[in-house]
């Protein structure tokens, strides 16, 4: 009795299992991110952002319309693929995600098997956009935030001594780690012996930080999240110890911690892309309608990436011609072609003149920020 | 007589687990040449092959060893790495179905290596302590696998445990193993009949241990460790042999499940998976192998099936977890199940269902036991 009641759950379960997508007149956008589980608040940050975008998009009434449908892989390679498959089934043209390094990965090889155009807004490794010709960033690479940020700290002069903290663990962090210490070895910079930790020892970095200071390091490189990032300012206030720090996009949301003495990130200077207190159009525009959606929540970068690849595909389906009935490959090469030209630039939230490579990688020029009385302000 | 009709339903019941994997195949062959197979479904197939085959190997441990074991996503990840490691580097030079062959072959190998290194001191262990030995054991693998840098150049390969700097590979090198990113470009191998054919082998080679002499031993020590020790059984061998036998095919299933990615990282064997395949044990029924390969194909893809609650998900899946769970084993409603039999069957033959069911009365206890801690743990 167990036994075909199993069997019959199994076969109701598979049965619902097939079916097939329907036609629409509106060009069918995927997006894919953790919504759920402990890197949620990334994949959330971008949905907002997409679900706000596509709303824009359609409420210009141009022939260009977008459905969005974002599905949650709880930043797991495993059931990325499945959203992936199960965005497929939806009729999904392009694929705009997805938001954490490790699943793009994954999803990567299969939209590149199946010659789906891939814009994704926040996984940043070099492994990302070396999957496929049809894969493209909004973000920074990691190698590329490394070396814009070698660049900065040695043509500011920021610091004679440079010791760095990261997090051993995480391709972001060893990503840009990487190629912070071959091009500062270029520069001539005298950086320290790096410092690790992971993600299960972040909660006292009081040993990592002594060691910075114990070598003499005027300036501290943080290629670290904000919320490690909190702790190495506390343990440094701590001790006592006077030292000026630099953070990458990662540190963005160091004055929303909860818990965090803000007055602790005073000077603290950043490479980001995107600040939610710009004062241009819009930015202040975007800020505003997160804030409606989200009940007062301030956007991050990620929110800003994702509003960036919808507002990106936007221009370049409207440069491409793309029409809701074009097969997925078909809007793929079109895409492809529009991305990779001299002449396509986008002016988004994170850059004005985005333009892209044939590799996927975008090029945008880094702001530098500091951080005073609890704002940002523009370095240079 | 009463031997005699047991000894049948053996047999039958055996009959219907291979039957089973036989007809799912064919059915999905079915589906895929009417041109009705999905995308979401067709993805799912090499994950539902791999997890049932979790599921049997940790029935040989938890089921019929009767020891907690939550380090069970180790022994993929070992046979993972090993297999993947070789499929890509040497593998990329053979024939694939050599490469595939070989890669399943030293995977296997090597989470039965594994299994032998963490078999021998932990098997002292019992109970509690053997499910915290298993688990920190897990998370060694998983964080030692995180920091692995492996490259190769001219000069030959290197090994590193801190960062790739260290390797100090030449310009022409090449990454193969990037610690927490794993190994990247897997030239993806996803094949339904080969997941199938290693369903059936495993289900084969556990059947047949388990009505062995060495499987009649194993359920002894289950049933009575002292007496079985009293008894003159060699207890480190029969321990051995169930846990190594397990920890080979989770190998194979790691194999398995790689291949059909096109990265493969540590961290996805952590203790959550463990856990998980803990679950579809439980929820099968210890020692029923049948009621695991189930679980393991609902437990896959319910997550799947319920996207339509979106941020929901997660938390509908949790309380049909708990519903199913109690409609297995909550002793109310396992008596009310086999009254039902009984009524539509005409003829009060409720024992023979608990015959089918699970393998002795000890077994309801520790079942019930482990099914409430383990849903607590899995949460």
């Amino acid at each position: 009795m167990k036994k075909a009641l199993s069997l019959v759950l199994t076969a109701a379960l598979a049965a619902s299992f097939v079916m097939s997508a329907s036609a629409a007149e509106v060009i069918k956008i995927g997006g894919i991110g953790p919504v759920t589980g402990p890197a949620g608040i990334y994949g959330s940050s971008v949905k907002n952002a997409m679900e706000i975008a596509v709303d824009e998009v359609n409420a210009m009434g141009g022939d260009i319309q977008f459905e969005l449908q974002f599905e949650d892989d709880t930043h797991d390679a495993e059931v990325s693929v499945n959203a992936y498959n199960t965005l497929k089934d939806w009729g999904m043209q392009i694929l705009g995600g997805t938001v954490t390094t490790n699943p793009c990965i994954a999803v990567g090889s299969e939209a590149v098997a199946d010659n789906m155009f891939l814009l994704t807004p926040s996984a940043s490794s070099q492994d990302v956009i070396d999957t496929g010709d049809n894969i493209f960033q909004v973000c920074f690479t990691d190698p590329n935030q490394g070396l814009a940020s070698a660049d900065y700290i040695s043509s500011q002069n920021l610091g004679t001594k440079i010791g760095v903290i990261y997090n051993s663990g995480d391709a972001y962090s060893t990503g840009i780690l990487n190629t912070f210490l071959a091009k500062a070895d270029e520069l001539g910079l005298d950086v320290l012996e790096p410092q690790a930790f992971t993600d299960d020892n972040s909660t006292d970095l009081t040993t990592q930080v002594q060691a910075c200071k114990d070598g003499g390091a005027d300036l501290i490189f943080l290629p670290i999240y904000y919320t490690p990032a909190s702790q190495i300012l506390k343990a440094a206030s701590d001790m006592d110890y006077e030292v000026k720090f630099f953070g990458v996009d990662g540190m963005d949301g160091i004055l929303d911690v909860e818990g965090f003495d803000t007055s602790l990130a005073e000077g603290v200077m950043l490479l980001t892309p995107f600040v939610a207190t710009a004062t241009d159009d819009a930015t202040v525009a975007f800020v505003e309608a997160y804030k409606e959606k989200t009940d007062g929540q301030i956007p991050n970068q990620f929110a800003a990436d994702g509003y960036d690849v919808v507002m990106a595909l936007y221009k370049a389906c409207t440069e491409a011609g793309i029409t809701a009935d074009m097969s997925a490959s078909d809007v793929c090469d079109a895409l492809k072609e529009v991305f990779t030209s001299d002449s396509f630039s986008v002016d988004g939230l994170t850059g004005s003149g985005m333009t892209w490579d044939a590799s996927g990688a975008v090029s945008k020029a880094p702001h530098g920020m500091v951080i005073e009385n609890g704002e940002y302000q523009p370095m240079d | 007589m009463a031997k005699n009709k047991k000894m049948k339903k053996t047999t039958r019941s055996n009959l219907l687990m291979f039957g089973f994997v036989i007809i799912f195949w064919a059915v999905i062959q079915l589906i895929s040449l009417t041109g009705h197979m999905t995308s979401k479904l067709n993805g799912l197939l090499i994950p539902v092959c791999a997890y049932m085959i979790m599921a049997i190997s940790l029935n040989l441990v938890v089921g019929f060893l009767g020891e907690l074991s939550l380090g069970h996503a180790a022994f993929m990840s070992a046979g993972a790495f090993v297999g993947i490691f070789f499929y890509t580097t040497v593998g990329a030079a053979l024939p694939k179905a050599a490469a595939v062959l070989i890669s399943f072959i030293m995977g296997g190998a090597a989470a039965g290596l594994f299994g032998l290194i963490v078999g021998v001191p932990v098997l002292r262990l019992s109970g509690d302590y053997l499910a915290i030995v298993t688990l920190a054991s897990g998370e060694i693998l998983k964080n030692v696998l995180s920091a692995l840098y492996v490259g190769k150049d001219s000069a030959g390969i290197h090994v590193s445990l801190k960062d790739q700097f260290s390797l100090g590979l030449a310009p022409d090198g090449k990454m193969l193993v990037k610690g927490a990113m794993g190994i990247p470009g897997i030239q993806k191998f996803s094949n339904f009949t080969v997941g199938i054919v290693l369903i059936l082998i495993t289900l084969a080679y556990i059947v047949n241990l388990k009505n062995s002499r060495a499987g009649r031993a194993i359920t002894a020590i289950r049933d009575d460790e002292i007496a079985a020790r009293a008894t003159g059984l060699n207890l480190t061998h029969y321990k051995l042999t169930a846990f190594v036998s397990a920890a080979v095919f989770a190998g194979f299933a790691g194999v398995l499940y790689a291949l059909n990615y096109s990265s493969l990282v540590a961290d996805k064997f952590d203790y959550n998976l463990s856990i998980n395949v803990l679950v579809m044990v439980v929820l099968g029924g210890m020692g029923n192998i049948f009621g695991g390969m189930i679980a393991a194909i609902l437990l896959t893809i319910l997550p799947e099936m319920l996207r339509g609650f979106s941020q929901y998900r997660m938390f509908i899946y949790s309380i049909v977890l708990i519903v199913m769970m109690l409609f297995n084993q909550a002793p109310v409603l396992v008596a009310w199940r086999q009254r039902l039999v009984a009524r539509i069957r005409g003829s009060k033959n409720a024992p023979e269902e608990t015959v089918e069911t699970a393998d002795s009365s000890y077994f309801e206890e520790i079942r019930e036991k482990n099914s409430d801690d383990s849903a607590k743990e899995g949460k």
